[in-house]
């Protein structure tokens, strides 16, 4: 089976995805980073179903397991982008330090 | 009953000092002053020595009672124990009598002689601390309490003669007396702890026990220890050439120139000599003859002086000087009974001689002969009296002076002092010429003062009239070979080896004796009687070479004075400040200095730095701690998310690695 290259193609994905986390001025981008990496995670999980080939298709169930949760939190972290962006009108996170010291 | 009043005789002792408590907390508000309270103690003293004086007499035994109060332990040996009581004998009986005797007499006297002092409660108070103390000191059975009295005596004498204080002489006298009672007491002091450490006690019958025995250790130190306490007595009793004090001394009330000076105080010297008869008899005997020669050198030294006085009662100050000279030149020759017996005789016709002075001077305002004169007939009982009194100093029999005299005198020539006996001739013949010069010049011939001389009251003139009676009688109860009683009760001691007294009279003491008390009358009625001589002639009498000496007190005073006083007001004084000021107080502000230093390091480097610096370091710390952490909290949610990853990161590499 060829699963190395799609396990890097994920690997690559989430690197990217964490880079956007963490690099990313722009809450919806952050946003963005997220799904990314919640879609590496995907791929991969794909990928390794691929190898098992279990009977339940344990891999694929979880794949879109992970889907539901993720559109549920896009779904509320753009709500509340949304709010910061009424009330502040920018969405740049580097502001939001309200919680700081 | 007899054991019942030794038990109790601490009563004695007591009463006085009450009095003086009573006299000073509430003398003020009474109806005389104080004087109640004395009078009403020593008369309850004096019945109570009256019946002890029976119960020795009628000879039941001697006892000690004593109090243990103290102890200090001696290195190696058995620890000293210091004790207070009292000892019933003979010896303290008769001392008792004449203390108690004497007192309650003047105390009478002084109600009426210091009517209107400036100081009356304080008088009466002063008089019973003395009485007590004296009492103490002739009571002790041990030699610590005899030196507690002594000094209590010599405190009471400084108070009483500096009654007058707001004249600086009468404070001078009083000053004068003390430190030279001081420097002999200085030898008492040695002495008697020489006599303690050496026996291990202070008891006297004790030690005149180890001294009977002939106890070697004892021995080495007597003589030394003996001289020592003479010393202490010359001091007390005011002998050659401690005696200065004495004449000053009369600066004083006239009273307590009777009591103290006359009587009691100055007697202290020749009783402590009399107690501790057995130890100059057995062991001391190098001490003894010192004793003999400084008494000789006294009675007749001191009694010239006595001839150039023209204060009367100086002229009685000398004259009891030359009179304790006898007392104790007679236990110097070894004539216990004898000095006892002039210094019970004397007691009585001294005090009624010096009472009878005061009498005079109340009336005149003056203690000067030269203001005096011709009061024979305003003051008949007072010149009566006083004239028994003169004729019991010079010797005249059957007055008790003559008995007691003429005993001291044979004991010289039975001691084979012959040289003594001659001096005390002589200074009988001056006793009497001078006594007699007082008396003509005070009561015959004319008035020569400025007031209205008159009788005193009878408060004061009773006291001269019993004392006449003593004078006259006190002599009958020791005359060799009729009746001895005196003689036999003060040989009534704890311990002792009684003498025989004296069966006859001693023919070769007697005759010259009383002849030259006659000669003296006579010399002096030839040269002071105003109907025989002038008023000039009697003024301008003097000795060419003797006189003048004599007025300077052979120069004694001026002795004591440039060789004493003033190098120590002088040099050494200025010495002991500097000493003072830069040695003392340069330790004691050095030490100040020091703990200054040492506190300022304390609280500047340990407190400040040190300590401080702990605790606001560690606030610093906590600060700085707390600074940096919070940049943890930045509330940025990349931040967060980095941390995250970071750790994650970590945490994969470890569990890869380390598989």
């Amino acid at each position: 089976m060829i699963v190395n290259q799609f396990l890097v193609l994920a690997a690559l994905l989430f690197a990217l995805g964490v880079y956007g986390l963490l690099v990313r001025r722009n809450a919806v981008m952050v946003l963005l980073a997220v799904e990314l990496m919640l879609n590496a995670v995907n791929i991969n999980l794909v990928a390794f179903e691929a190898v098992l080939r279990s009977s339940e298709a344990i891999g694929q169930v979880f794949a879109i397991f992970v889907i539901t949760v993720a559109a549920a939190e896009v779904g509320i972290g753009l709500a509340i982008v949304l709010m910061i962006f009424r009330n502040r009108a920018s969405a740049n996170v580097d502001e939001l330090n309200l919680m700081k010291w | 009953m007899s054991e019942l009043l030794v038990d109790y005789a601490g009563l004695l002792l007591v009463l006085p000092f009450v009095a003086f408590l009573v006299i000073v907390l509430i003398g003020k508000w009474m109806r005389y002053q104080g004087a109640e309270v004395a009078i009403g103690a020593m008369a309850i003293n004096w019945l109570y020595a009256t019946a002890l004086l029976i119960y020795s007499f009628v000879g039941i035994a001697p006892r000690d009672v004593q109090f243990e109060i103290g102890r200090i332990g001696l290195i190696g040996g058995e620890p000293l124990v210091f004790e207070l009581g009292w000892t019933v004998d003979g010896l303290s009986s008769m001392m008792f009598a004449v203390v108690t005797t004497i007192s309650l007499l003047v105390f009478i006297y002084a109600v009426g002689y210091m009517k209107g002092d400036v100081r009356v409660p304080f008088f009466f108070a002063a008089l019973s601390l003395f009485a007590g103390s004296m009492l103490v000191l002739v009571a002790a059975p041990n030699l610590v309490q005899l030196i507690i009295g002594w000094e209590g005596v010599g405190l009471a004498s400084y108070l009483l003669i500096g009654h007058y204080w707001e004249k600086h002489e009468n404070s001078s006298a009083a000053m004068k007396a003390f430190y030279v009672n001081k420097v002999a007491d200085v030898g008492l002091i040695l002495g008697a702890v020489i006599l303690g450490v050496t026996t291990g006690t202070f008891r006297i019958n004790e030690i005149l026990h180890l001294a009977e025995e002939g106890a070697a250790a004892l021995g080495a130190v007597a003589v030394a220890a003996g001289l020592l306490i003479f010393f202490g007595a010359m001091g007390k009793s005011a002998q050659f050439p401690l005696h200065v004090w004495l004449p000053d001394a009369m600066a004083g009330p006239t009273p307590v120139s009777a009591l103290m000076h006359a009587a009691t105080m100055v007697t202290a010297g020749v009783y402590l000599i009399a107690r501790m008869f057995p130890f100059y008899e057995e062991m001391a005997a190098g001490a003894r003859t010192w004793v003999l020669w400084i008494g000789a050198a006294t009675l007749l030294v001191t009694g010239l002086l006595a001839l150039v006085q023209n204060d009367i009662k100086r002229v009685l100050a000398y004259s009891t000087v030359s009179q304790l000279g006898y007392m104790v030149a007679a236990l110097g020759a070894g004539g216990y009974a004898a000095g006892l017996f002039h210094l019970w005789t004397h007691a009585f016709f001294k005090a009624l001689l010096f009472l009878g002075a005061g009498s005079v001077i109340h009336a005149v305002h003056s203690n000067n002969m030269s203001d005096m004169g011709g009061l024979r007939k305003p003051m008949a009982t007072t010149y009566r009296t006083f004239v028994i009194g003169a004729l019991a100093l010079a010797g005249i029999p059957p007055l008790a002076g003559f008995f007691s005299k003429d005993e001291i005198l044979a004991t010289f020539n039975h001691a084979g002092a012959t040289a003594v006996l001659w001096l005390g001739v002589v200074a009988a013949f001056v006793t009497a010429f001078y006594t007699f010069r007082m008396v003509f010049l005070t009561f015959h011939g004319t008035y020569r003062g400025h007031g209205h001389p008159h009788e005193s009251p009878r408060v004061m003139t009773m006291p001269l009239v019993a004392l006449a009676v003593g004078a006259v009688t006190a002599g009958w109860v020791n005359i060799p070979g009729v009746y001895t009683g005196f003689h036999q009760l003060v040989e009534v001691r704890g311990v002792f080896r009684p003498e025989e007294a004296p069966t006859s009279f001693d023919l070769v003491a007697l005759i010259p004796g009383v002849i030259a008390g006659l000669l003296g009358i006579f010399l002096a009625y030839r040269i002071f009687n105003p109907d025989r001589a002038s008023q000039q002639e009697r003024d301008r009498f003097e000795i060419p070479a003797l006189y003048p000496l004599l007025r300077r007190k052979y120069y004694l005073d001026d002795i004591y004075w440039f060789g004493i006083v003033e190098p120590i007001k002088g040099p050494i004084a200025r010495a002991v400040n500097w000493t003072n000021n830069y040695v003392i107080d340069g330790v004691v502000n050095s030490v100040a200095g020091l703990s200054l230093f040492l506190s300022r390091i304390v609280y500047q480097g340990l407190d400040q730095r040190g300590i401080d610096g702990v605790v606001h370091g560690l606030s610093a710390a906590v600060d700085s701690a707390g600074g940096s952490l919070r940049r943890l909290q930045s509330g940025r949610v990349q931040q967060y998310a980095a941390g995250f990853v970071t750790g994650t990161l970590l945490l994969v590499i470890a569990l890869v690695v380390f598989r």
